[in-house]
């Protein structure tokens, strides 16, 4: 009966509105604005999500499982101590502006990022650099202080795209890359247009023009799709209202995962959350499926431990404080808060959060713990909990892709100290042997679970709508961004 | 004895009888949230969740499975504290204001004026999203909002049912005998248009409901976990087109609970009709 009434409403919207799109032309939702269009100069992942790929590109890429391919680099080989890599560069490239891309450009773009001013926000992936050396126009050398796994899935990420030293200031406002698609215009407040570039080196993308379009408000995103006035979004911001797009037949909801780690964060430090009794018990008595249910409305996979499921070192801990009650009180007893306490919950403004912690208040007041929900807003959030550490409890997603190395650092705002894992994750930055490194991540994730450092409850769910004759859109997202290169209607 | 057969004679006006009985049940259902609800506002309980009226929730669940009529209930008493609060902002500051605009007369009248059109000329919502851009959202800032709105409507109703009370020969009488103005003002005056102002508060206390459900419903008034009529209705809102009926319980509540105020307002003004027409006009919309 109800799914009917909701194939009503599809079908009225659908007569109602019947504008459509030009063929060779996608029109895009985000829910978030750019502040600017420089993606070696920002965190804000917007920024990747309109010019990764499309307009900029890296020595290598990340395609949608996460793999490493070539990009500008076509070819590469990596010393036997793992230190010194030589890149072969694609030739014939031009940036969009017309100047040349050569080696010189890699020199430059990775010096900028890694100097002693950089503003680039991964500074971290460029830190490890040591060298970098010219070796011929289509030839580029970097050496490294230590062999690292991940070094070239670091390179293909957005923030170490190459840019050219004409135009690096003002990439900006104007951002001048060597990727498939050139900047045209942007109208803020609401869009970017993207458009074909006919000089690209490499594979013919699909489409002519690209338009991102700025929709912060869910229903109006909402609204906007069943009007036909966009053509999908790669991540839907309202999971109460994909049921409404699985019953229209224009419409495919398509579901992946990103790095998102959704967290009860705890502080460490904080009295009671210092004992470990306590965070066990709270352990026990968070329910990941009514929190993925209630705030997610069933979008999402729960987790044991800080690791995103669909990796290869993932270890299943979901076990390690399985939900019981009368187990949870007995821990809370044995701490000596046999009648609970009372802390507070900050929220950030996320759904998960907000939606969450009424959730979360909920079950811990089964064993006595009486939260005082405390609305907070972004900025208010990264100085009150992330830089003072001023809070008990607060509900957050670590978005960052293979980010445990955060519960190494003891001034963290989880203020977790464990001089044991510190050593383990020590060890795995300078791990290369893949079997090694499995084992060592393996061994952080269950001393994490096994600790309950934080309340560990779902990998954020990647909802993407977008319209049935579209093919090539990522499910998943393994490094921010929206890959349009293989995007194309069906005729 | 004598208020009763005043107040069994306003029942024999019809508009003043239903609203009366539909805002006495809802402010008696609002108040009883306080000690009792069908089921708790507070409990989380997804399996149930957006179930549909049933014997056990007869206007079914909400998102998070809490029974929708308690949730009303609770919404109502959120909804009410802020409009009765707001009302009481605007009267304390209000009213004096206008007592004194009346009986000063003068440039402090012509200020009290001036100072009324200049609050007048922002609409609440425009009030509450500059208090709400500094001091963030809350149903707090909310009523503080709505009761800003308040004051310049009570201070224009006191004054212009002050100026009548002041010609009469009783008021003179005082003056001769010594009274300064406060005194007449509070002695003489004040009792005389309370009436007045009694009415007045019943208007803006639906327009104060109005008001609080329009502020949440922009995500300015009560934040979650508290519970309001509008927060209900915004709620709802992104769960429309697959479950209308949670947009519509809320919705229908503010309705009836605006609707019984206004009629129950206007019936007490058209009882009042003889001493209003004297007192000059007291339709302030909002």
């Amino acid at each position: 009966m109800k799914n009917s009434a909701l194939h009503l409403a599809g079908l009225m919207a659908a007569t109602l509105f019947s504008s459509t799109a030009l063929a060779d032309e996608l029109r895009l939702g985000m829910v978030l604005e750019p502040p600017h269009l420089d993606p070696t100069a920002g965190a804000a992942a917007a920024i990747d999500e309109v010019v990764y790929a499309n307009l900029f590109e890296g020595l290598t890429r990340i395609d949608q499982n996460g793999a490493v391919l070539p990009s500008l680099a076509t070819d590469w080989s990596i010393s036997d101590d793992g230190t010194r890599y030589e890149f072969t560069l694609k030739e014939g490239v031009t940036f969009h502006d017309g100047t040349s891309f050569d080696a010189e450009d890699v020199k430059f773009s990775l010096d900028r990022a890694r100097a002693e001013d950089s503003v680039n926000a991964q500074k971290g992936i460029f830190a490890p650099i040591t060298n970098v050396e010219v070796l011929a126009t289509n030839k580029i050398a970097i050496e490294i202080a230590n062999p690292q796994g991940d070094f070239l899935f670091n390179l293909g990420r957005g923030d170490a795209v190459i840019v050219a030293p004409e135009s690096a200031e003002t990439n900006q406002t104007n951002p001048v890359g060597t990727g498939p698609f050139k900047f045209v215009d942007w109208q803020q407040g609401s869009k970017v247009i993207l458009e074909k570039n006919p000089d690209y080196v490499g594979d013919d993308v699909y489409l002519d023009r690209a338009i991102f379009t700025f929709i912060s408000d869910p229903n109006a995103a909402q609204n906007a799709m069943l009007a036909g006035e966009l053509d999908g979004f790669a991540n839907f911001p309202a999971p109460e209202t994909l049921e409404i797009f699985e019953a229209d037949p224009r419409f495919n909801v398509v579901v992946g995962s990103t790095e998102g780690e959704t967290i009860l964060a705890t502080n460490n430090k904080a009295e009671p959350f210092n004992d470990l009794r306590v965070r066990q018990a709270i352990a026990h008595v968070i329910d990941r499926q009514a929190i993925i249910d209630g705030a997610m409305f069933g979008y999402g996979t729960p987790i044991g431990t800080h690791f995103a499921p669909h990796h290869p070192y993932y270890v299943d801990l979901l076990n390690t404080y399985p939900h019981d009650v009368a187990k949870a009180k007995e821990l809370l007893a044995a701490a000596g808060y046999e009648s609970g306490f009372k802390a507070t919950l900050k929220l950030p403004p996320p759904t998960y959060a907000r939606r969450g912690g009424q959730i979360l208040a909920a079950q811990l007041r089964e064993i006595g713990i009486e939260l005082e929900l405390v609305n907070v807003e972004w900025a208010q959030w990264l100085e009150d909990v992330f830089t003072k550490k001023d809070y008990d409890l607060t509900i957050v997603s670590h978005v960052e892709p293979f980010d445990i190395g955060i519960y190494a650092n003891p001034d963290y705002y989880f203020q977790y100290d464990n001089v044991v894992f510190q050593a383990l994750i020590e060890k795995l930055n300078i791990t290369n042997d893949e079997d090694d490194r499995k084992a060592l991540a393996a061994a952080a994730e269950t001393i994490l679970a096994d600790d309950a450092v934080n309340g560990y409850l779902f990998q954020l769910a990647k909802t993407g709508v977008w319209d049935t004759r579209l093919s090539g859109m990522w499910p998943n997202s393994p490094v921010e961004g929206n890959d349009l290169t293989q995007v194309k209607w069906a005729n | 004895m004598r208020m009763f057969k005043q107040f069994a004679s306003n029942f024999r006006h019809p508009s003043f009888a239903i609203g009366f009985v539909l805002s006495a049940v809802l402010i008696v259902l609002a108040l009883l949230s306080l000690v009792w609800t069908p089921h708790p506002t507070d409990g989380v309980n997804i399996a149930a969740r957006f179930g549909s009226p049933s014997l056990e929730h007869f206007l079914g669940t909400d998102f998070f499975g809490r029974d929708i009529f308690s949730m009303l209930m609770a919404g109502a008493l959120t909804s009410l504290r802020v409009a009765v609060l707001a009302v009481g902002i605007g009267m304390v500051v209000g009213v004096p204001l206008g007592l004194l605009a009346a009986g000063h007369g003068g440039w402090l009248e012509r200020l009290i004026l001036r100072f009324n059109d200049f609050v007048f000329a922002f609409p609440a919502i425009i009030t509450a999203i500059i208090i709400t851009t500094l001091f963030g959202p809350s149903a707090i800032n909310a009523m503080i909002a709505i009761g800003i709105f308040n004051i310049p409507v009570f201070a224009r109703v006191a004054r212009g049912g002050a100026l009548s009370i002041w010609t009469l020969d009783y008021v003179d009488a005082a003056r001769l005998s010594g009274l300064k103005v406060w005194q007449i003002s509070v002695r003489h005056v004040l009792p005389n248009i309370l009436s007045l102002l009694i009415v007045q508060a019943t208007i803006q206390l639906s327009l104060g409901i109005l008001a609080e459900a329009g502020l949440s419903y922009i995500g300015l008034g009560t934040q979650p976990p508290e519970t309001s009529l509008g927060l209900m209705l915004k709620e709802a809102q992104s769960f429309f087109l697959a479950y209308p009926m949670q947009a519509v319980w809320p919705g229908l509540t503010i309705i009836i609970f605006v609707m019984a105020l206004n009629l129950m307002g206007d019936g007490l003004r058209d009882q009042m009709d003889p001493k209003l027409s004297k007192a000059g006009g007291i339709n302030v919309a909002g």
